[in-house]
């Protein structure tokens, strides 16, 4: 154990001095000019002890002392794992489905709340996974079809009265016209230009929100949005519908599980379909998926448009939820979060994704009381998951498989 | 006198300023075996990438079939028979074998055939069968190779342009490698093969 410590000992002790070098400055300089060492020195000698704590938990994991202690376990959630990949998966649809039907029952407003938040990103992510993750195109700018599908439907529904649901077709052939114009002269481009550029894109959307006063009233935003509406059965008077507008928080929660349910079909159709295994050709090598006869710029186009219809649907909802919006909402923090859900969560993997928006949207809320360190724990999460899991926490299948392991 | 598959008739193209090919003429027949030859830098990658419309041809004709190609984009080729393998083992890497050669029949509608030509190239390397899930990445240099060319017959060539198949092979894969064009060949597929200097058998050389 002790060579174990010597050997790793160098580098963990440059790591800590460069970590105090790092952690001075913040605790160390104070606004009226005086320097002190007392506070950073108590805090860096606090997490000096956790890290001797980790390693030398992991150098005694490494030697097998754990074992008898982690065997049954490891074997106990190898059997829950087992056990559940040899369930038929139509169950465990419907096992995930009645879980999240019966959720509004037994949760508070505020649950609730998160979880509508955490549907709208599925949304986001699924559509932003159709681009970066099966198609291999950078859209740094995805959060602009978004704002586009939220502008769409306030405007629709403000200027005109049209009510959600039939606002939902135009608001897809809004973006998905928004995602055309805006893929057709960035597409032609690749890699990091193209990222660049779609970033450009983003801003400028937003830009144009913030700037057309006479129709989107600026960065005022545009208030009065209805929420969606429904037919809903009551049994007051012998049975009839009642139209009602869903301005109870699980009304609404319902109505964004149907969109995530929805974006969730059309994602897991494309990836098994023939555009799909184009998409993925593309990512993969460009010019020869173009020898093999696939035309990469329309299909790239398709990428692009399908992307932003979803994106624009679940705008659409959030804009409907708010009840109202604004540039604000828009912003590139938001693309990157996004983009940061799909990389966590596993590209071009839809359980990944929706276990990554999970984790970048109900986690936070849950450690509410760290706000302060939030966006560090943010930053030094990724940074963990990207050293140890940089396919994603639910890696795509689709990356290959072992010929041992799945013999039909 | 026989008509020739493919012809190019005065073809200059290069990268922009760069002008790498200068007037190329060439001729292949039907059920050739064509060679091209030709030190560094000569400009064989850039024929074959010219005929593919990957580079565009600046001047100049390349008729197929006696109809002139040079003005369609690189993904109809394919569709009218003509495939061709990229240099440098160009796989999907993380596509596993099989849906790389699937990609190969990528304009073919023809499911039934299509399972039947997966079974023929597996035949042919017995090897891809082997690895079937796994991905293209995952393979050795060889055997990318061969999943680049069973990939390229997977689109039913009727003329395949091969670039330099054996670069980087021990030479006993490349041999099997050349084996294995001939077998295609046999079947009627016309090749027009891209080597460096002396590489591989004593195939007829046409031009450079």
């Amino acid at each position: 154990m002790i060579q174990e410590f010597k050997s790793k000992g160098k580098n963990y002790l440059i790591g800590l001095i460069w970590f105090f070098l790092l952690l001075w400055p913040l605790l160390g300089i104070h606004s009226d000019g005086t320097l002190s060492f007392a506070k950073a020195f108590y805090v860096w000698f606090y997490i000096f002890c956790a890290s001797i704590i980790v390693v030398t938990v992991y150098i005694i994991h490494k030697k097998g002392l754990t074992l008898p202690l982690v065997k049954p376990l490891a074997s106990a959630t190898n059997k829950i794992y087992g056990y559940a990949a040899s369930m038929p998966k139509p169950v465990l649809f419907i096992i995930i489905g009645v879980i999240a039907f019966l959720f509004p029952f037994f949760t508070e407003r505020y649950a609730q709340d998160t979880a509508i938040n955490v549907l709208i990103y599925i949304c986001l992510g699924l559509g932003l996974n159709i681009v970066v993750g099966m198609a291999g195109l950078l859209d740094l700018g995805y959060i602009a079809f978004y704002g586009v599908g939220a502008y769409t439907y306030a405007l629709l529904n403000t200027l005109y009265g049209l009510s959600f649901w039939l606002s939902l077709p135009i608001v897809a052939i809004f973006a998905g016209i928004a995602g055309c114009i805006v893929g057709y002269p960035t597409l032609r481009m690749r890699g990091d230009y193209l990222a660049i550029v779609t970033l450009g894109f983003g801003e400028i959307i937003r830009i144009i929100f913030n700037n057309w006063m006479q129709l989107t009233n600026g960065p005022n935003g545009i208030l009065g949005i209805k929420p969606p509406a429904a037919l809903i059965p009551s049994f007051a008077n012998g049975f009839s519908f009642e139209y009602l507008y869903l301005k109870k928080l699980h009304y609404l929660y319902y109505a964004a599980l149907l969109l995530a349910v929805f974006t969730i079909i059309v994602v897991s159709r494309l990836s098994a379909s023939r555009i799909g295994r184009a998409w993925e050709a593309i990512r993969e090598d460009e010019t020869v998926a173009e020898m093999t006869g696939i035309n990469t710029f329309s299909l790239k186009l398709l990428a692009y448009a399908t992307g932003a219809v979803l994106g624009g649907i679940a705008g659409a909802f959030f804009a409907a939820r708010m009840r109202f919006v604004s540039p604000e909402s828009f912003t590139f923090i938001e693309s990157a979060m996004v983009l940061s859900m799909v990389v966590l969560g596993g590209m071009g993997s839809i359980p990944g994704i929706i276990l990554g928006v999970i984790a970048l949207i109900a986690l936070p809320e849950v450690f509410r009381e760290f706000e302060l360190y939030r966006m560090l724990a943010f930053g030094a999460s990724m940074t963990l998951m990207m050293l140890f899991r940089p396919k994603g926490l639910i890696p795509s299948k689709r990356m290959g498989v072992r010929s041992e392991e799945k013999e039909e | 006198m026989k008509k020739p598959i493919l012809e190019l008739k005065n073809v200059t193209s290069g990268y922009n300023e760069i002008q790498v090919l200068k007037d190329i003429s060439i001729e292949v027949f039907e059920g050739e075996i064509v060679t091209l030859i030709g030190g560094n830098g000569a400009g064989k990658t850039t024929t074959l990438m010219t005929i593919s419309n990957i580079v565009p041809a600046t001047s100049g004709e390349i008729l197929y079939y006696g109809k002139p190609i040079h003005k369609k984009p690189a993904d109809v080729l394919p569709g009218i028979g003509l495939c061709q393998v990229p240099e440098g083992r160009r796989i999907f890497p993380r596509l596993s074998v099989e849906n790389n050669l699937e990609m190969g029949a990528f304009l073919r509608k023809d499911h039934k055939k299509i399972a039947e030509d997966i079974e023929y190239i597996y035949q042919l390397f017995p090897i891809l069968k082997e690895r079937k899930k796994q991905p293209g990445g995952a393979l050795s240099g060889g055997e990318q190779q061969m999943l680049a060319i069973g990939r390229a017959i997977m689109g039913r060539p009727k003329l395949l342009l091969l670039d330099e198949p054996s670069l980087g092979l021990a030479p006993l894969i490349t041999l099997k490698i050349f084996e294995i064009i001939e077998e295609i060949n046999k079947k009627g597929t016309t090749v027009l093969l891209r080597l460096c200097n002396g590489n591989g058998k004593n195939y007829r050389q046409r031009y450079r």
